[in-house]
């Protein structure tokens, strides 16, 4: 037979009364998609190689390059769509599992999008923001069960908005885009996450606005590294791959990389799918507590699960196991590489996580024992302030932050060629992220999205985000089934209190 | 004085300073007028060095002690007494080209396309913020008070 290969994706239209072939494109594509011609001074561009990130449109001084999907070269067919005929042709031609980046782009339902605020109106005063005091303030660790004038906190992490930078490990992103989070969060008063990639030497400076990781490859962790950070976090799971490990390959494991991750240079970093020492919550309590005890109980240790089914009974025993905070991804959540089929396959939304677990532990009485973090396709601060009303006490953003810094979610992490200079080690490539405008544009994020949640706080006549946590009244549902109004614990539009 | 600092560990080399530079200093100020039309373009007054990954713009530096002033011959060469920039009175150069030897930084070119004179850098004459410096899309180079 005639060997087919992978249909191109993306079209790069290159308008030539506008192109004045300085070749910026050709100098910035990483995939080499853009060449130039001496001969006859043009440039021309190879459809095939492109992987639709948009760096080449944003730089071109003259706009003459545009993107496209390539336009369906397929007879239209619901079941054997373009993705799947193309995905089938990729794995005959290589024998291997379908790697990819970032979170789930399947159609399926978005929660958020089918939940809807309440505002006052008459009977109760709505509050303006810019003339009243709003708090957002939020704290994050174990509550006690009763209180009185000598009741002492456990400690707990302060956050001046209810946001905090999802984990994502120096290896999987550059140094320049770890630093940008860093200092955004030093900057708003919130916290960044290390990932399990370690702590490059140049980021303790910010351990007051860390948490850092311990996960299954225990990659980096010493003694230095869990008293850097302000909370130490066990990674059980990931909303893109729940059930599977990591693995960066050799090639990304440069020098100083190898050093934060103790491990030799050029081999492959590779996280197993389990703890090998936790295989019950007996297990993940020994943990909690042996990092408990390596820090002298001075900061709060929190475990990150991935949302699945079982995913509120799994969240109880965490909480009973002793852990500060619990975080769950949702299956919408991003990976710096992940198989294909079980980022869009496996793992539930957050929506519906977060809801089961807050109810779950409300009716086993052990909701104040620790918080929850919500984490996996938060884009927007209404998505955030539904989180909270669901019963979140703060949320987590990767994904939102890396567009922030430029990512275009072309979802080729993988290759570790980004040319956003984020997800590579290339530092041809890592040196177009300036942690000054990174940082700038994070900070911005957030306070336009705290800007955003004050705004919308008022509008209910709530004067802080302590009042909205788990009020659920303040959410209707919109477009869903019984079933699902059960389950996220909220009425249907148009029916009052 | 503001000074144009390079930072060469975020110049990624795209050269849109180059491009940038040559549209500011010329007659349309039109990007495509000025690389599609028939006009000759101005030389780029900053130049990329490159070498693998590193990568940095350069363009003069206006010199405290420029050697240029100092070599010139007709007195083209003069710092501008409110902005402190070297510039060339094009109007007095000969192209005797004794500029370029003495340059520590090899900035200055010749400019043989239309009259015979040194090009260099005068820091965008009358703008607030040179081209380059609005242009670098990743903050590269900046302008910035600096002993």
């Amino acid at each position: 037979m005639v060997k087919k290969s992978t249909p191109k994706e993306f079209i790069i239209e290159r308008d030539n009364e506008k192109c004045i072939t300085c070749q910026a494109c050709v100098r910035m594509c990483s995939n080499d998609a853009h060449v130039y011609q001496p001969e006859t001074d043009t440039v021309i561009s190879y459809d095939e190689k492109c992987v639709g990130c948009h760096f080449c449109e944003t730089i071109c001084p003259t706009g003459a390059i545009t993107i496209r999907r390539n336009p369906s070269e397929f007879k239209p067919n619901a079941n054997w769509d373009a993705t799947a005929i193309r995905n089938i042709i990729k794995q005959a031609e290589t024998g291997g599992v379908l790697l990819t980046g970032m979170g789930c782009d399947k159609p399926y339902p978005i929660y958020w999008d089918h939940i809807l605020l309440n505002a006052s109106q008459v009977t109760n005063p709505s509050i303006d923001p810019l003339r009243e005091p709003m708090e957002l303030r939020t704290y994050i660790g174990r509550k006690p069960d009763k209180i009185n004038l000598k009741t002492k906190l456990t400690p707990q992490l302060k956050l001046e908005t209810p946001i905090l930078f999802s984990a994502m490990s120096y290896g999987s992103i550059s140094l320049n885009a770890c630093i940008s989070l860093a200092s955004a969060a030093e900057e708003i008063g919130t916290f960044y996450n290390t990932g399990e990639g370690g702590l490059p030497k140049d980021l303790y400076k910010f351990g007051k606005n860390t948490i850092v990781q311990v996960a299954s490859g225990r990659f980096g962790v010493h003694k230095e590294y869990l008293e850097a950070g302000a909370a130490i976090e066990i990674k059980i799971g990931q909303g893109a791959k729940p059930g599977i490990g990591g693995h960066l390959p050799g090639e990304k494991v440069t020098q100083e990389i190898s050093e934060t991750r103790m491990i030799p240079e050029g081999t492959d970093a590779l996280s197993p799918a389990p703890h090998h020492d936790i295989y019950s919550i007996e297990d993940l309590k020994q943990l909690i507590y042996a990092l408990k005890e390596a820090t002298r109980y001075k900061k709060p240790v929190g475990v990150k699960i991935a949302a699945v089914h079982n995913v509120a009974p799994i969240a109880s025993g965490v909480v009973r196991a002793g852990a500060d905070y619990v975080a769950i991804d949702g299956i919408r959540g991003g990976t710096g590489a992940a198989p294909l089929v079980i980022r869009d396959n496996v793992g539930i939304p957050i929506e519906l996580a977060i809801a089961v677990v807050d109810q779950r532990l409300r009716e086993e009485g052990i909701r104040n024992q620790a918080s929850i973090i919500a984490a996996g396709g938060i884009r927007c601060s209404a998505d955030i302030i539904k989180a909270i009303a669901l019963g979140a006490d703060a949320v987590y953003i990767g994904t939102s932050a890396l567009v922030a810094l430029g990512c275009s979610l072309c979802q080729k992490c993988y290759t570790g060629k980004c040319n956003w200079g984020i997800a590579t080690q290339d530092p041809y490539l890592t040196k177009r992220l300036n942690p000054e405008i990174g940082k700038r544009r994070l900070v911005n994020l957030l306070r336009a999205w705290s800007l955003e949640i004050k705004e919308m706080l008022g509008g209910m006549g709530i004067n802080a985000i302590e009042s909205l946590r788990g009020n659920r009244e303040q959410l209707r549902g919109i477009g869903l089934t019984d079933t699902e109004l059960k389950i996220l614990g909220i009425k249907p539009a148009g029916m009052a209190w | 004085m503001k000074k144009i600092i390079i930072r060469e560990e975020y110049c990624m080399g795209c050269r849109l300073c180059e491009i940038q530079c040559v549209v500011q200093h010329s007659k349309t100020k039109n990007i495509l007028k000025v690389y599609k039309g028939k006009d000759i373009k101005p030389l780029p007054k900053i130049r990329v060095e490159q070498e693998g990954y590193i990568s940095f713009a350069l363009q003069c530096r206006h010199c405290q002690d420029a050697p240029c002033i100092e070599a010139c011959i007709t007195g083209a060469m003069y710092r501008d007494k409110k902005t402190g920039a070297v510039l060339c009175n094009e109007e007095k150069c000969v192209g005797c080209w004794m500029c370029i030897m003495v340059c520590p930084f090899g900035v200055i070119q010749r400019n043989i396309e239309g009259k015979k004179v040194a090009s260099k850098c005068d820091l965008c004459t009358g703008e607030e913020i040179p081209a380059c410096v609005k242009n670098c899309p990743n903050e590269a180079i900046i302008l910035e008070d600096r002993k």
